[in-house]
């Protein structure tokens, strides 16, 4: 065991945990938020820079801070290292910048998106976003997209965590989208049409931190808000069949996997309850799963603290007439 | 004129062909150190010879080496970087293509240095008529015995091979470059783990520029002690310099370091002045990504001392008023040059270039592009010159890779001494289409 | 800015034995199960015999012979800007147009070269002879303004030299390979 400090809070961890996850395991707001890190996806994290913290010791051998603000999903702690998050003013503004970049090609409709209301950028710029942007120019976009007749694709909203990648690689034996071009012209993509069909893709749309992977059965297009989300189990030969149905009155509208606080899913016995897409988008009918009880929504989201107005953060409530 | 050690022989007709290198004392140094050297005393040899590496950042080659981890059974790798694409930098061409087996034989001791058995030239894909002269002298080395197994009888093997790039600046990055050898997209990796424990194929490998590794030919050769003497306190030996821009006599130059940049400039037996009689407005030392010095920084440093061709005399000042060694390309402007405009180019070459993993980068490269876009065609405020200073700082340092630093430095150091010149844009957009702001106003310091 | 790409299609060429041969050389070049490392040569290799640029199916054959996923290929075939995704010219002329040889008249040789064909940069000529390009930074700064024509480098350009180099491809007598 190795201990280290995160805002003053002093915690022992296993050796090898990164610092985002020493931070989770003490919990609280000391956790620096994650765009692009998922547990369950292996080499994951490290791209978005929203997990930037500032190492002011590295560790008790060697105590030296290190110079440069460090992606705390990626780096591993040391024994007697001393981490500041919420209280360096470097990793404030860092975390600013990141939120600005993230937000400048980032379409303002969230009033139609489907993620509304569990979207983490939606999140990350109330936390951490500045109430009026200066970017002037014209917006990147792409045309949305069809991937198969279950999910849809909006490229715009995209930001690039490649979880969705990471997903098809490690969960499906046939990986037929990926990273096209790059630099600010980078898309997720299948290059030809094509439709992403294997047994557990449909699990992209619940790695995806906004609304760039959505599904194309949920039927109604309601806000998830007025759904209500039920802990739900079946007997499922494909996978664990531990998943969240959001019904609304008597009906299963959408099917997702069991979220934690931190967006991702959880883990039973010992593995991620990923669960396949037949028990996604083919399990509609209540009468297939064994209703457990209501879930509660405990990560801090707009849907939680009921902070949503319909409107984004950024220029909307500036200039309500930028709402395209 | 300075000692010449990597281009002595450049002009020997055939010098590209094995027997005339050959016969120039060429392979001295693989003989030397096969027959007389242990694998550590080369590595000693060169940690010796202050050798910093000569790709950009300047970090010690024998410091570098002496990182590579030795696990038990798993092969170890050293690579080339040909990648050379930083704007302003075509020194490694010039030395690939005139004179290749002088990289084939560094490739060789250093690869027996590392203990490693296969390794590889990774060339920018560009510059695919430069991979056919190597591989031709490669094929040359493996006939005469000096690769292949058992190289002159040392029981020490080696494979050599060319592998190209395809139009990537970021593959200059090294781990990028791992990437790309490994056939995938050059996306630079999260450290660590570093490449000298985990790189090509997850194998402890050491990447390298062309010119340290050639570099190691004349300092085996000579040896440390008598290499070490050449140039500075901290800046040991010869160093390649692209010069290009504005200069009545641009090329590849071999100069020894500490040389003063004055008569580099200025030198008969240099540059020989700025083209066409003009005055000379601005330079970037050491390739697009190191800060830009104004005319009144540039032959003397903010203390009135004389600056010189060296790591610290050029890096003298910090970015407040100094710049940078960097890669040696040495872009020369002269008066009739517009900064905003040229800012605007490398901010463009970097929005292009950027792999798009990061965010900052990503983002942050696009964006800086199209204000500077806007600045240099009349259309810009006051505002966005500020603008892209916090926009800049944001980027710098909280990237993955340096390109983000890079992409953010010459923006920082344009807005820094030509602010001025970025204002008139602003304020005279119509004039500014049509001429140039001229020389910046001399500051002085205290 | 809309991001788009128009895909055009054609069908995979039929590769020379020749080319065949080179790809099994260039595979040999990487170890055992190392395959996928030698896909930039063979994508050169294959850009080549497939007329200049890559169609979906010609990459879909380079996934094929190097035994990896036509996704992989097209990752990386997009990723680098030397391959070309839609048709190009018989000759494709690449100019640099970065900061050293941009303060050596690039943009002057540049828009002459576009009058000159009646075309923009990206294009090619209604006959199918040249294509436009513009490239950063080649590695010749010092000898800008430069463009490169397959395989090889022009360099200090001047009108009169464009005007050569074009009337010389015309005649069929510039290498290319
Ligand atoms: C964006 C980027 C581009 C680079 N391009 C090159 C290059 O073209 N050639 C090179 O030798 N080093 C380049 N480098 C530096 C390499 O990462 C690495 O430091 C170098 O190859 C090490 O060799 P050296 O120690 O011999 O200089 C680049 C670095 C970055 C961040
Ligand atoms: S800094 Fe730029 S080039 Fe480097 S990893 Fe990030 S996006 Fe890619
Ligand atoms: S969550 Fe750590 S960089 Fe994205
Ligand atoms: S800038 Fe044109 S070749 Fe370097």
């Amino acid at each position: 065991m190795v201990k280290v400090t995160i805002d003053g809070v002093e915690i022992e961890v296993e050796e090898g945990t990164t610092i985002l996850n020493a931070a989770r395991q003490a919990g609280g707001d000391i956790v620096p938020p994650a765009m692009c890190y998922y547990t369950g996806l292996e080499g994951s994290g490290g791209k978005c820079r929203s997990c930037l913290v500032e190492v002011a010791a590295g560790s008790e051998r060697d105590p030296r801070p290190m110079p440069k603000l460090m992606a705390s999903c990626r780096t591993e702690v040391q024994h007697g290292m001393v981490v500041k998050n919420k209280t360096s003013e470097r990793v404030i503004d860092a975390r600013e910048g990141v939120t600005e970049f993230l937000l400048i090609n980032h379409p303002l409709d969230c009033p139609i998106c489907d993620q509304a209301g569990e979207c983490d950028l939606q999140d990350l710029s109330f936390k951490h976003g500045v109430e009026w942007s200066r970017f002037e120019e014209e917006k990147r976009t792409f045309a949305p997209r069809d991937i198969g007749d279950k999910i849809k694709l909006h490229m715009n909203r995209c930001i690039m965590c490649y979880r969705c990648v990471f997903v098809a690689q490690q969960l499906t034996n046939k990986r037929v989208h990926g990273v096209l071009n790059r630099g600010d012209r980078s898309e997720i993509s299948t290059y030809i049409e094509q439709a992403l069909d294997s047994d557990f893709i449909g699990n992209v749309i619940d790695v995806c931190p906004v609304g760039a992977l959505t599904d194309k059965t949920f039927r109604f297009k309601s806000r998830v808000w007025f759904l209500k989300p039920m802990n739900a189990h079946r007997d499922c030969p494909t996978c664990q069949g531990i998943a969240t149905v959001w019904m609304f009155g008597n009906e299963i509208y959408r099917v997702t996997g069991r979220k934690d606080k931190y967006s991702e899913i959880e883990r039973h016995n010992g593995k991620t309850a990923w669960i396949c897409d037949t028990c996604r988008f083919e399990t509609k009918d209540v009468a297939k799963w064994v209703i457990e009880g209501p879930r509660i929504i405990n990560r801090y989201s707009v849907i939680s603290t009921n902070h949503y107005t319909n409107e984004n953060p950024l220029d909307a409530k500036k200039d309500p007439k930028k709402l395209q | 004129m300075g000692r010449k050690l990597l281009l002595e022989h450049i002009n020997v007709p055939g010098i590209e062909t094995f027997d005339v290198y050959r016969k120039h004392g060429g392979y001295s140094a693989v003989e030397k150190a096969l027959k007389t050297m242990s694998p550590e005393d080369v590595v000693e040899e060169v940690k010796k010879s202050g050798l910093r590496g000569r790709g950009g950042a300047g970090f010690p080659t024998g410091l570098k080496w002496s990182f590579i981890a030795k696990p038990e059974g798993v092969e170890r790798h050293l690579l080339c970087n040909a990648d050379e694409s930083e704007p302003g930098t075509f020194k490694d061409r010039y030395l690939m293509q005139y004179i290749p087996h002088l990289l084939i034989e560094g490739m060789i001791v250093s690869s027996y240095a590392l203990g490693a058995n296969l390794s590889y030239i990774y060339i920018r894909g560009e510059y695919m008529f430069v991979l056919d002269i190597l591989e031709k002298a490669i094929a040359e080395a493996y006939e005469k015995g000096f690769l292949g197994k058992n190289i002159l009888g040392s029981g020490y093997d080696l494979d050599l091979r060319v592998t190209p790039g395809a139009g990537a600046y970021i593959c200059g990055e090294e781990t990028a470059l791992i990437e790309s050898l490994e056939g995938k997209r050059g996306n630079p990796r999260i450290k660590p783990p570093f490449p000298a424990v985990k790189g090509l194929w997850g194998r402890p490998t050491v990447v390298n520029n062309v010119e340290s590794i050639a570099t190691v030919v004349p300092i085996i050769n000579m040896g440390a002690d008598e290499y070490g003497k050449i140039g500075t306190e901290q800046s040991h030996g010869t160093k390649l310099i692209s010069a290009c821009g504005n200069l009545e006599r641009p090329g590849v130059y071999e100069i020894e370091l500490g040389m003063t940049v004055e008569e580099f400039i200025y030198g008969d037996d240099w540059c020989r002045g700025i083209k066409n009689g003009k005055k000379l407005k601005a330079l970037i030392p050491g390739g697009s990504s190191v800060p830009i010095l104004p005319h009144y920084l540039i032959t003397k440093t903010a203390k009135g001392e004389v600056r010189n061709m060296s790591y610290e005399s050029l890096s003298d000042g910090g970015f407040a008023t100094g710049s940078m060694l960097g890669s040696g390309g040495f872009i020369a402007f002269d008066e009739d040059q517009c900064i905003v405009r040229n800012t605007w180019n490398f901010a463009r070459f970097y929005a292009h270039e950027s792999c798009g993993q990061c965010s900052p980068c990503r983002e942050g490269t696009g964006w800086m592009d199209k204000v500077l876009h806007r600045l240099e065609h009349g259309k810009g405020t006051l505002r966005d010159i500020d603008m892209l200073e916090k926009v800049n700082k944001r980027i710098e340092g909280n990237t993955i890779c340096p390109l983000g630093d890079a992409a953010a430095w010459p923006v920082a150091a344009a807005i820094r001494h030509f602010r001025e010149e970025f204002e008139w844009h602003v304020s005279n957009p119509e004039e500014a289409q049509k001429h140039n702001f001229g020389l910046s106003r001399e500051v002085t310091f205290s | 800015m809309r991001v788009e790409r128009k895909i055009v299609h054609k069908e995979r060429p039929v590769l020379s034995e020749e080319a065949k041969v080179e790809i099994q050389k260039v595979i040999q070049n990487y170890p055992e199960g190392k395959k996928k490392s030698a896909i930039l040569r063979t994508l050169f290799i294959v850009q080549r015999e497939a007329g200049g640029w890559l169609s979906p199916d010609t990459m879909d054959m380079v996934a094929e012979i190097l035994e990896i996923e036509p996704i992989e290929v097209y990752e990386v075939a997009t990723f680098y800007t030397m391959f070309n995704l839609d048709p190009v010219g018989q000759y494709v002329l690449e100019f640099c147009h970065t900061g050293p040889c941009m303060l050596v008249g690039s943009d002057q040789i540049i828009k002459y070269t576009e009058e000159k064909l009646g075309i923009k940069m990206g294009e090619t000529t209604p006959d199918g002879m040249f294509t436009l390009k513009e490239a950063e930074c080649l590695g010749a700064c010092g000898y800008g303004p430069m463009l490169q024509c397959g395989k090889y480098y022009h360099e200090h350009l001047t009108p009169e030299k464009v005007d050569e180099l074009i009337e010389a491809c015309r005649r069929g007598e510039v290498k290319t390979n």
